[in-house]
C-alpha cells in the first residue's frame, strides 16, 4: 500500500507542479495577486507530496521490499541498514527521485523564507521551478518509474553495487545534488528577471544566498567524491578528469564565476546582463550534466539505444529548457539597463579578469569533455581526450586566477590603486617566494614545480587575509580594541578571506604530491619495506567473513626511527552475489599527510602483490575544500545576505569604525 | 571503475575486477627506464576501459600493453618511437592526449578562442558602455577653478 500510494504522490506532485507552472505567471501579468500568491502553497505541496514518495522509497529498500524492481536490483537482506537506504539512491530511478526532492526542497525554501522578496519576482521564481519540476516529474513517470513493481517477487535482492557500499558514497550525491540541483532555484530567479523585465541591485541580494548555499554543496560534493575515489580505487588517484567529474566541475567553474559576478551586481549594479547569462549557464550545465551521466551516452555512443527513451527525454528537457532560457535572454536581455561603470584597475576589474578566465576553463573543460563524442558522431573517428590534455590547458589558465586572488581583494571597488594593492600583498609575496626557494634550494631532487606550488600555496593563504589585517590592526590599540574591530568587520569579508585561503590550502595539497613515494612490491607475511621516512611491516594474511562479502585482511604496523606511530587494516572483499572484489585501503594520517596501504593479488608462492603509499600533505586538498566551503557558510551568515533579511537595513555598528577599504 | 565515480552513473553497474595498475613484476630493474615507461604509461589509454590511462587500469589489455611497452623501452625505443609504434597499431584513440591533427585543431583552440572572443567583447561591450563625457565648456572650467581656488 505505502508503495502505491508513495507513487499516487508523485503523479499528485505533477499535477501540484503544473499548476505551480501556470497560474502564477498569469497572476502576476494580469495583476492578479491572489491568483500570484498560489505559488507558496503549490510548491509546499509539491514538496510535502515528493518528500512523501521519497520516504515511501526509503520505506520498501529498508523492509526489503523485493517486489519492487529497484529494490531487487539493488540490495538484498543481509545488506546493513545503512547501505539498503543508500540504495534509495544508488540507481537510475532513484536518484532521480533524489534529484526532483531536492528541486522541491528548494522551491518550498524560497516559498517560506522568500518573504521579504517582491511578491511578482518570488511567484515567477516559484514558476520556473515548476516547469523544471514539471518536467523532471514527468521524466521519472514516463521513463524511469522507482515504483514499478515485479511479479513474482523473488525471495533475495541482487545486492547494492559493492563500490556503492561505502559511506562516503552514500551522503556524496545528497550533498552534490544538493549543489547541482540547487542551482535551479538561480536559474529560476533569472528567468523570472527576463520575464518580469526588472533586473537591479535587490535582484542580485535575493539570489546571492542562493547561490552560495548551492556553491557550497557542490564544493562538499565534489571533495567527498574525490575523496572516495581516493580511498577506493586503490592506488590514491583522486581526479581523474573523468566526464562524470567533468559534469560537476564545469557548473562548480560557472558558479564560481556566477558568484563573484553577483557580488559585482549587488554591489555597484554592474555585470547585470552577465550575471543572468552566468545564472542560466550554471544551471545548463548541471542539465547537461544530468544528460551525460544519466542517458548512458558517456559509457558509449551506442548504449545510448539500449534505452533510448531516457536518453532522448533528457535530451528534450536539456534542449527545451537551455534553448529557451537562452532565447528568453537573447529576448529581454537587451532591454535591460547596464549600470556601474568602473576603472579597468578596480575590484569590478579584477572580477571581470576571474570571469574570463573561470569561463574560458569552463569552456576548455567542456569542450574536451564533448569533442570526443561529437568527433565520432559526425566522422566516426575516436579520440581520447584524458587528463594530460586537461593538465596541460587548464593549468595555465587557472594559474592567473590564483595569482590575481589576492590581489582582486585588495583593490577598491569602482578604482582601484594597483601599487597599493601590490604593497599590501608585500609580505604575502615575500613568505611565499621565500619557500619556493628555500624548499628548490634545501630539497635535492624534489621537483621544481612542488617548490613553486607550495610558495604560491603560502601566498595565497597569507594574501587571502592581507586586506583584513590593516582593518584590525592599528598603531595605539589595545588587543581588546583590535579583536573588537576584527569582530566588528563583516561577515561576507570573512567569508571571502576564509574561502581564498582555502584555494590555497588545497594547492598546497596538490602541490604536494611531487613528493609522494611509491612502492609496488610482492611481499610475504612479516616483511617489512622502507617508505619514505617510514618503514612498513606486513604482520599477517587472514581471512574473515563479513555480513554480505568475505575478506582478506593484513595488519599492517607503521614504524618511524623504530617507533610504532599506526597501524592500519587493508583488506579485499569478496562480494558473492556480485562477483565483484574490491580494494579497502589500509589509510594512516600521520600530521597531514597519509600513508596508504592496498593489496593486490596473492601468488603460489605465497606472497602478495602490495601498493604502498606515502602522500605528505594530502590531506590538505579535501582540508582546503572544506575551508572553502566554510567560506561560503561565514559568508551566507552575514546578515546582509541572510535569507528572508533582505529588506531590513543592517544595524549600525557599536564598534569603532575600521577604516574603510575595499571590502 | 572510474566509471563509477561521484555515484552518478551508478545504474550501469559496469564492474570490471580489482583495481590493479602496475603490478610488482613488472617494474623494471632500471630506474631511469622504469620511470620512463610510468611517465608513458600515464598518457596511454587502457583501451576497453573507460578514459583510464593503461597506469591505472587493473584491465589484463593494461597489463599487456604496460609490458609491451616496457618490452619497447629496453629494446632502446624513445619515448616517441613507443608511442608511434603503439598509435601504428592502434590508432590515435590509445593517446589521452590527442595528436594537434585538422580534426583535433579546434579542440586545442578552443581555449585561447573562448578567451579571444570574451576579451574582443568586453572591450567592445565598454566602449559602447561608456561615452566619454561632454568636455567643460569655458563657463564651466572657470567655475570650477572658482571652486578649486586656483582662480
Amino acid at each position: 500500500m505505502i508503495v502505491e500510494t508513495g507513487h499516487f504522490a508523485l503523479v499528485l506532485a505533477l499535477a501540484l507542479a503544473l499548476v505551480q507552472s501556470v497560474l502564477p505567471i498569469w497572476g502576476t501579468r494580469r495583476g492578479d495577486v491572489g491568483l500570484a500568491a498560489m505559488a507558496v502553497p503549490a510548491a509546499c505541496g509539491q514538496f510535502a507530496l515528493v518528500a512523501y514518495a521519497f520516504a515511501a522509497l526509503v520505506h520498501a529498500q529498508a523492509v526489503s521490499d523485493f517486489s519492487l524492481t529497484t529494490v531487487v536490483e539493488n540490495s538484498m537482506t543481509t545488506q546493513p541498514l545503512i547501505y539498503k537506504i543508500a540504495g534509495v539512491w544508488g540507481n537510475h530511478e532513484g536518484s532521480m527521485l533524489l534529484w526532483v526532492l531536492i528541486l522541491a526542497v528548494f522551491g518550498a525554501a524560497v516559498a517560506l523564507f522568500g518573504r521579504g522578496m517582491a511578491d511578482d519576482l518570488r511567484a515567477n521564481t516559484l514558476a520556473v521551478q515548476g516547469w523544471i519540476a514539471s518536467a523532471f516529474l514527468l521524466f521519472i513517470l514516463l521513463t524511469s518509474n522507482p515504483f514499478a513493481r515485479r511479479f513474482p517477487a523473488p525471495l533475495e535482492g541482487h545486492d547494492l553495487n559493492p563500490v556503492l557500499q561505502d559511506l562516503g558514497l552514500s551522503i556524496h550525491p545528497p550533498l552534490l545534488y544538493l549543489g547541482y540541483v540547487g542551482f535551479s532555484i538561480v536559474f529560476s530567479f533569472a528567468a523570472a528577471a527576463l520575464i518580469s523585465g526588472r533586473l537591479d541591485a535587490a535582484w542580485a541580494r535575493y539570489v546571492r544566498p542562493w547561490i552560495l548555499i548551492a556553491w557550497c554543496f557542490l564544493t562538499l560534493g565534489i571533495a567527498m567524491g574525490s575523496y572516495w575515489a581516493y580511498y577506493t580505487l586503490g592506488w590514491g588517484g583522486f581526479w581523474f578528469w573523468d566526464p562524470v567529474e567533468n559534469a560537476s566541475l564545469m557548473p562548480w567553474l560557472a558558479g564560481t564565476a556566477l558568484l563573484h559576478s553577483a557580488a559585482v551586481m549587488e554591489k555597484r549594479e554592474a555585470l547585470k546582463i552577465w550575471t543572468l547569462f552566468l545564472a542560466i549557464l550554471t544551471f545548463s550545465l548541471s542539465l547537461l550534466g544530468t544528460f551525460l551521466v544519466r542517458s548512458g551516452v558517456l559509457t558509449s555512443v551506442h548504449s545510448f539505444a539500449n534505452d533510448p527513451r531516457r536518453g532522448i527525454f533528457i535530451l528534450g528537457i536539456l534542449v527545451l529548457f537551455i534553448g529557451g532560457s537562452l532565447a528568453l535572454y537573447a529576448w529581454r536581455a537587451p532591454a535591460l539597463r547596464q549600470g556601474g561603470l568602473f576603472a579597468p584597475v578596480s575590484r569590478e576589474g579584477a572580477l571581470v579578469f576571474n570571469n574570463l578566465l573561470l569561463t574560458t576553463c569552463c569552456a576548455t573543460v567542456l569542450t574536451g569533455t564533448l569533442y570526443p563524442l561529437a568527433l565520432e558522431s559526425l566522422t566516426g573517428e575516436k579520440i581520447s581526450v584524458g587528463a594530460p590534455f586537461f593538465n596541460l590547458t587548464f593549468g595555465p589558465i587557472f594559474v592567473p586566477i590564483l595569482l590575481a586572488m589576492p590581489l582582486g581583494q585588495s583593490l577598491a571597488w569602482k578604482r582601484g590603486d594597483l601599487v597599493g594593492a601590490a604593497q599590501r600583498l608585500t609580505v604575502a609575496a615575500g613568505l611565499g617566494l621565500a619557500l619556493a626557494v628555500g624548499l628548490a634550494a634545501t630539497l635535492r631532487g624534489g621537483p621544481v614545480m612542488t617548490a613553486i606550488g607550495l610558495g604560491l600555496a603560502l601566498y595565497l593563504v597569507v594574501g587571502a587575509f592581507a586586506d583584513l589585517v590593516p582593518r584590525i590592526v592599528g598603531r595605539g590599540l589595545s588587543a581588546r580594541a583590535m579583536l573588537a574591530r576584527a569582530l566588528g568587520l563583516p561577515r561576507s569579508a570573512w567569508g571571502t578571506a576564509i574561502a581564498h585561503a582555502g584555494v590555497g590550502v588545497t594547492l598546497l595539497g596538490l602541490a604536494a604530491t611531487g613528493w609522494g613515494v611509491e612502492r609496488i612490491v610482492a611481499i610475504r607475511a612479516g616483511q617489512s619495506v622502507d617508505l619514505g621516512p617510514y618503514t612498513v611491516s606486513v604482520l599477517d594474511f587472514t581471512s574473515r567473513p563479513g555480513l554480505n562479502f568475505s575478506e582478506l585482511a593484513a595488519p599492517v604496523e607503521i614504524r618511524r626511527g623504530g617507533l610504532l606511530v599506526a597501524t592500519v587494516h587493508p583488506a579485499k572483499r569478496s562480494f558473492p552475489v556480485r562477483q565483484a572484489t574490491i580494494a579497502q585501503a589500509g589509510i594512516a594520517t600521520l600530521g597531514l599527510g597519509q600513508v596508504y596501504v592496498s593489496l593486490g593479488d596473492g601468488h603460489a608462492d605465497g606472497t602478495l602483490d602490495v601498493r604502498l603509499y606515502w602522500k605528505p600533505l594530502v590531506t590538505a586538498i579535501w582540508i582546503g575544500a572544506l575551508i572553502m566551503a566554510l567560506g561560503g557558510f561565514v559568508s551566507l551568515s552575514d546578515r546582509r545576505l541572510r535569507i528572508g533579511f533582505a529588506r531590513k537595513p543592517a544595524r549600525p555598528r557599536a564598534v569603532a569604525p575600521a577604516p574603510q577599504a575595499a571590502e | 571503475m572510474r566509471h563509477v565515480l561521484f555515484g552518478l552513473v551508478l545504474a550501469f553497474g559496469l564492474l570490471p575486477g580489482l583495481a590493479g595498475a602496475v603490478e610488482p613484476d613488472e617494474v623494471l630493474g632500471n630506474r631511469t627506464l622504469e620511470t620512463r615507461a610510468r611517465a608513458l604509461s600515464s598518457e596511454l589509454r587502457c583501451l576497453v576501459c573507460q578514459n583510464q590511462s593503461i597506469d591505472d587500469s587493473g584491465a589484463t589489455l593494461a597489463r599487456d600493453l604496460r609490458l609491451l611497452v616496457r618490452e619497447r623501452l629496453q629494446a632502446g625505443d624513445s619515448d616517441g618511437q613507443v608511442r608511434d609504434y603503439l598509435v601504428s597499431r592502434y590508432g590515435d584513440f590509445i593517446l589521452l592526449k590527442p595528436p594537434l591533427r585538422p580534426e583535433t585543431a579546434l579542440l586545442w583552440a578552443m581555449p585561447a578562442l573562448v578567451l579571444g572572443t570574451a576579451v574582443i567583447g568586453l572591450l567592445l561591450a565598454r566602449k559602447r558602455a561608456a561615452p566619454s563625457p561632454a568636455p567643460l565648456d569655458e563657463g564651466e572650467r572657470a567655475a570650477l577653478d572658482r571652486l578649486l581656488g586656483r582662480g
